[in-house]
Parts: C-alpha cells; structure tokens; sequence
C-alpha cells in the first residue's frame, strides 16, 4: 500500500505545495538581483576610471592634486631628503609596513602618487597644497580625525589603518603619468 | 484590549452608525486616542512627548512633501534648488527652516521620551516589545536624518556623506565593495545623492508604519505611569479624552513656542555655516561635525585611538558607534529589578542621573574638534556609558532595596483611604 492512501509519508499534494513554494520563491529572490544590483557604481561611472596627467610642471618638494574616480590624488615630487627620511624608518615599526620603493615605480622613486583619501573615513588630507600643514613626519595630515602621514604617505599615528593607497598607475613617458 | 470599563463607542449620529456597521475607523480612533482608552489618573508631563514625537513626525512630512515640490536631487543644482527654495519660493525660507528645525525638535523631544523610558523602566515586561520597536524607529530616524542632511549639497552634507558610508568600509572584506555599493560609485556623487533623496522621502513613511506598531503594542497593556504599579481597578484611570488630549494639548502649545522661536528668531542655530559652501571633492572643511543630535555617538566613534587585540582602531570605533544603541535592545534582560519607577529605586536613581550627565559630556565631546582634552574624556565617558548599560544596571537592579510602593495608583494620587479608594473591608449588608 502507498503512503498516499494510508495517510502516511509524502502525498502528491505536499510534492506540489513544496514545488509550487519552491519555484514562486526562487522566481522571487531572482527578481531581487536586478533591485540590488542597481544600486552599484554604474557604467558611466566605472568609465571614468583611467586619467591622464602631465607632471613636467612639479618640481622638487612640490605636489599637486588631480581627479581620478571623483576623487583627489596626491601626484608628489619627493626631495632627496625625503626620501632618506622615508628610507631610514624600520618598517617592521610601522602599522601598515611598506617601503617607499613598494610604493612608487622602480627608477622613479622621487613620484610618490597615492589616493587624496584618509584611510580612516575619508577626508581630503592636508600636505599637497602651498602652505599646508604636513604633520610632524612631513607628509600629510588629516584634520578630520588627527592621523599623520609621512613622506611615504605611510599611516604613523592616529585612527587610520592603512597608508594612504596607491593607485594603479604607469608612466606613459617621462612627464605623463595614467592613473586607473 | 482595553479595561472592562472603557467607554464604548456609540454613535447617535445616522450618518456615523451607518460608517460605524461598514469601516469602523471613527471607533479605532476613538479606541485609540479618544474617550475609549483608559490611561492612568497619575501621568506626568513626561508622557507628554509620545504624542509630540508623532506631532513632530507630520510636521516633518507636511513641510518635507512641498519642500520635495521645489528640490531637485541632481549634484549640478541641488545646491541651487536649495538656495531657489531659500529666496525665491513663496514660503520657501519658512518651510525649509521648519523642516530643519523640526528635525532638531523630533529629536530633542524623542531623546526626552528614551530618557523617560530609562528612568520609569518602561522597557520592562509586559512592554519589552513597545520598546523595541522604539529603538527601531530611533535607529530609522537616525537613518533618515543623516539622509536629510545630505540633500542640500553643501560642504557638511557632501563631507558627512563620505565619512557615514566611510563607516562601512571599517567591515572587513566585503566593507570596500559594500561602500562602493551604498554610494553606487566611489566616492559621494549624484547617484549618492538621487538614492538618498529616494529614500529620505521613503523612510519617514516606514517610521509611520513602526509607530502604529509601537502604539498597536502599548495599547496591549497599556499605559504605564509614575509609580509604576499596574492599573488594578477604574478609579485608577481617567479617559483619554478629554483628560489627556487637553494636558498633551497644553505640551504641544510650549512646543510650539520653543519651536517657532528656533524657526524665526534662531534657524541657524543649530546649523552649520560650512553647508552654504557648494560641495566640494577636493577639499575638507576645517572641523567636520555632524548634527547635534549625532555628537554623543560621533564621541564614541571617535574615542577609540589605537588597535584593540587585533581589530583595527577604525572598526572598533564603528562597533562601538552601532553598540552604544543595540545596548538598548537588551535592556528589558539586563535591567532585571522587579520595581519599574525610578522614584522607588534610590541606587538605581544616582545612577540614571549620572547617565545622563555622561551623554550630556559625550554630546559636548562629540561637537568638540578631535583634540585633547577632549578624545580622553570622550574614551573615560565612553567607557561609562557602556558599563552602565552592561555591569551598573544588571548588579543595582540584583542588589537594590526598592522604597515601598502605593497598593495602587488610586492610593498613590489620593492617600490611604480605603473608603475612598476601595470598596469598604466588610460588606456592609451581612
């Protein structure tokens, strides 16, 4: 005798409930891929993800700000003692540990281009502009939540986690650099 | 539910007993917030302001509706529309400074209403869940302020947006894709600001729909008042209306006294000049703030400094920020004493003070810029705020002699008189 006629088991009753339920839910969460999905960075958006910059104009010591994905990117022409200073430091001290040379294009060590975004929340740190303050390791300062970058942009003190990010990008001649 | 001896409704006119048999919506109210609800004799001023933050919550929607009729959610003339509604819109300057300042209002009237909460334990059974549903609707107004402040493209707005959905990104692994996903690009931009146009004309409408939750539950057990003794029989309650409508009606009027003397002598009070500066991506204001009503969290957020074992100064600040409001979920299990009012707990009482005076200090640290003093007494508030909730309330309430409390609300209003208050000890026919 079979399950379906002593009332025991599974009916075909049950087998179409769960099926119907099932296929209707499955339909359901489908439809929630688009709703979700929309909301991510769209195409125009992701096209503007590689910018041109010539940087025959920065000279020792100077830095200048440039736009890349809507934000700001520090593109800055070290001084020798800079980078001495940035060499001297033990990495193994640091909270994110790189060195200047992981950081930059081999040969082209003096051009250090990283993101213009404090790795805590997000502030537009100071140190690129004329006349700003650089913080006590002489690279930047974020004046949101006090953290102090050196002059290898790595985070040395205050709430950021990470140094400042460095973009992808490579040098497509001596004064033009593309980022993205 | 209701009390046995709540009136009932009955219409005389036909008109109303003919609605009354197909939609008995003029009987709901009436249940609700009229003649048919019972409350307690006793209620202070202080349960004036459930009732304000609802007022509060249609003047927002009111002036936010029209005020949606000029804006326009587009980071080219959002700015603008926002200085058109300012100067040339009939109106427009009133309806935008009501609007902003019946945020500050909401949320000095809702803090006012948790605190009520917190000193009579209203949190405790049977109203566990009318106060969870509160801290949702807090959690979503928080939600739909922060999205408000955006709108108007300024500085604050702009910057504000960068460093709230920055909090994501403290998540590990997914917190980068989960910001890039929330602002739906990288960095705040005009499909940041559309969605949150979007919804900040939303949420409002899913807070109406908590609240009716919120007050479907209250309605359960309840009222509870001053003594925190539970209605036991009629003489303990007085109708809804006219009772309370008039007392609320006279909190309304010192409301509104407060409030239009914020929109028309001081409506940028509370404001920040930097957000009538156009946004701009590549430059930081000075001492980027959030609205006073964030600043206690904004402190919390900021208190943490360095690494805690291995979780990252950023993320513990951002699990510090959410906890500091989850903590109020679990305040119906931590806080385990079997007396409800404040008034009959003496220990209890010192230290509810002293909450308040530790958020009033992290409020004041949270404005203030991210210097010393100022973060190391953040960090010691912080710390206090957190052992209230999670060590101080569970070992009080477990330790605490509570006072006396009334038989009933009855004696506590009138005095021990049993010929008054209760029918006589023996009957009086044998």
């Amino acid at each position: 005798m079979s399950g379906a006629t002593n009332g025991e088991g599974v009916r075909r009753r049950d087998f179409i409930n769960i099926a119907a339920v099932s296929f209707a839910g499955v339909g359901g969460l489908a439809a929630l891929y688009p709703l979700i999905s929309q909301m991510a960075p769209s195409a125009d958006v992701l096209a503007e993800s590689s910018t041109e910059i010539d940087i025959s104009a920065i000279s020792p010591g100077q830095a200048i700000k440039a736009v890349w994905r809507k934000q700001p990117v520090f593109i800055r022409n070290l001084t020798p003692a800079e980078i001495a200073a940035a060499d001297k430091v033990d990495v193994t001290t640091l909270r994110d540990p790189q060195t200047l040379e992981q950081r930059t294009t081999a040969g082209k060590t003096n051009w250090l281009i990283t993101m213009g975004v404090c790795t805590h929340l997000g502030c537009v740190p100071l140190g690129a502009g004329e006349g700003e303050v650089k913080g006590e390791f002489g690279g930047y300062f974020c004046p949101c939540h006090g953290s102090v970058y050196d002059t290898a942009a790595r985070i040395r003190k205050g709430p950021a986690p990470k140094n400042l990010e460095v973009p992808p990008h490579e040098f497509s001649s001596d004064t033009v650099v593309k980022i993205g | 539910m209701s009390f046995p001896w709540a009136n009932e409704y009955k219409p005389t006119n036909p008109l109303m007993q003919w609605m009354d048999q197909r939609l008995p919506l003029p009987r709901f109210v009436y249940n609700a917030v009229g003649a048919g609800y019972p409350v307690p004799r006793n209620l202070n001023y202080m349960w004036n302001f459930g009732i304000l933050a609802g007022f509060a919550l249609v003047l927002q929607i009111v002036t936010g509706v029209v005020l949606a009729m000029h804006y326009a959610a587009n980071d080219k003339v959002a700015f603008d529309s926002v200085e058109h509604i300012m100067r040339d819109v009939n109106w427009g300057w009133m309806l935008r400074y009501a609007h902003a300042n019946g945020a500050s209002m909401f949320f000095i009237v809702v803090y006012t209403h948790i605190f009520r909460g917190f000193f009579y334990s209203s949190y405790k059974a049977p109203r566990e869940m009318i106060w969870l549903l509160g801290v949702v609707i807090f959690l979503l107004m928080m939600a739909t302020a922060f999205m408000g402040y955006v709108l108007p493209w300024g500085q604050m707005s702009f910057w504000g947006a960068k460093v709230i959905t920055g909090l994501f990104s403290a998540i590990p692994l997914i917190g980068t894709p989960l910001q890039q996903w929330l602002l739906g690009g990288f960095a705040p931009d005009n499909a940041a600001l559309n969605r949150f146009f979007s919804l900040h004309f939303l949420l409002p409408f899913v807070i109406l729909g908590v609240i009716i939750l919120h007050v479907w539950a209250l309605h359960i057990p309840g009222s509870s008042n001053p003594t925190g003794v539970e209605v036991k029989q009629e003489s303990d309650t007085v109708p809804f209306h006219p009772y309370y409508t008039a007392k609320d009606g006279f909190g309304l009027g010192i409301f509104l006294m407060l409030y239009c003397a914020l929109v028309f002598f001081a409506p940028n009070l509370l404001g920040h000049p930097d957000n009538y500066i156009p946004a701009n991506p590549l430059s930081t204001p000075a001492h980027i703030v959030p609205e006073w009503y964030f600043w206690p969290f904004y402190a919390i957020l900021r208190a943490f400094t360095s690494d805690f074992l291995f979780i990252p100064a950023k993320l513990m600040g951002v699990l510090a920020m959410f906890s500091a409001i989850l903590v109020w979920f679990f305040l119906p299990w931590l806080d385990t004493g079997p007396v409800r009012s404040g008034h009959y707990r003496p220990l209890f009482r010192k230290f509810f003070y002293a909450l308040v005076v530790d958020v009033l200090v992290l409020g004041y640290c949270g404005g203030a810029p991210a210097a010393e003093p100022y973060v190391m007494i953040s960090q010691i508030a912080a710390t206090y705020y957190f052992l209230h909730f999670l060590v101080i309330l569970p070992i009080v309430s477990s330790i605490e002699t509570p006072q006396p409390l009334p038989f009933s609300i009855t004696e506590a209003v009138l005095g021990k008189d049993d010929h008054a208050t209760l029918a006589p000890a023996t009957p009086a026919v044998a």
